[in-house]
């Protein structure tokens, strides 16, 4: 390196800092990958929200599903909710896991906003929450036709989000799952 | 230690002894809480750091050594969960770049000390013989001239 060439390294490097610091500001710190990514959906055994019926992993697994994490206290489930009714409504098969709610103020409140859900799983103890790794309601899960997850999105589903992450996922899942 | 558990926790477990106390502390400490990320699970008031504290009391209570406790919660939540994550793939970079950069930093200390000693050393100061005459006749001719 020549010695002109040398002053201006200490620029390069500020440059390259600078570079590392601006991508810094544009990226969340809270969109953590699940730790179950590529990894089958934990077992379980819990009962249906609202009926007697005990559910396991295998009814909602076969099909490549959301499970959408929620509660009645959760504000933002509030928010997502209409979005998902849009989503069950154009055929996009999503299973409810009802975290750490009661089952009364769960069932008022399908039965006031209406119920997107092909199951809800109740999951008053949080335990299955534990085991998927989750940290704060609303979270929605990938799962591909063998029920093992494929992508984690922590926070409200709108349209922007699963026209430009979920909806690409789903498709190549789907579609991977009818050439098998 | 006490008080200071008093103003760590809201809860307060009891343990069948001592040991376990001190093993609770230390890993409530050291677990990191996914919700509120620069905090850990201890000084959390988030819901989800009260469940890992419960969790954490019964797995101790439960005899799990510390090392079974920390796989559990790291199969779940990830390395993130540890803020002394474990050596090896994408945490070794975060584990080297300390090293890296003091090393760098103290290669770069060097190469400068050193040339800055040769300038002042006299090294390149040395004329060659061309240079010494061509010297020599400047200075003849400026005495000449004066």
């Amino acid at each position: 390196m020549g010695p002109r060439l040398k002053l201006f390294l200490p620029l390069f490097l500020f440059a390259l800092l600078a570079l590392v610091l601006f991508r810094g500001l544009f990226l969340d710190p809270s969109e953590m990958p699940s730790a179950l990514i590529d990894r089958p959906l934990p077992a379980f055994n819990l009962p249906a929200l609202g009926g007697g019926q005990q559910l396991s992993r295998d009814d909602v697994t076969g099909q490549v599903a959301l499970l959408n994490v929620w509660a009645t206290w959760c504000v933002s489930c509030r928010v997502e909710h209409p979005y998902l009714r849009e989503l069950a409504d154009a055929g996009i098969p999503i299973y409810g896991l009802n975290y750490k709610d009661s089952d009364v103020a769960a069932r008022d409140w399908l039965d006031e906003l209406g119920d997107p859900y092909r199951l809800n799983i109740a999951d008053r103890e949080g335990t299955l929450g534990l085991d998927l790794g989750v940290y704060g309601a609303p979270e929605t899960y990938l799962l591909d036709a063998r029920g093992v997850v494929r992508y984690r999105h922590v926070g409200v589903v709108n349209e922007e989000i699963w026209r430009e992450v979920l909806q690409p996922l789903y498709l190549e899942l789907e579609q991977g799952a009818i050439t098998q | 230690m006490l008080a200071s558990q008093a103003l760590a926790v809201i809860e307060t477990y009891d343990f069948s002894s001592p040991d376990l106390e001190v093993r609770y502390q230390q890993l409530s400490e050291e677990l990191r809480c996914p919700k509120c990320q620069n905090q850990n699970i201890a000084d959390s008031n988030a819901p989800i750091a009260q469940d890992l504290r419960k969790l954490l009391h019964q797995q101790l209570e439960a005899g799990a050594s510390n090392e079974e406790i920390l796989d559990y919660m790291v199969a779940r939540y990830g390395e993130f969960v540890r803020y002394r994550p474990r050596f090896g793939g994408t945490t070794v970079f975060l584990w080297l770049a300390p090293v890296l950069l003091l090393m760098a930093a103290a290669g770069v200390l060097a190469a400068t000390l050193r040339s800055r000693s040769s300038a002042v050393g006299g090294g390149g100061s040395e004329l060659t013989e061309q240079e010494q005459a061509h010297l020599k006749s400047l200075l003849d001719k400026t005495e000449r001239d004066s």
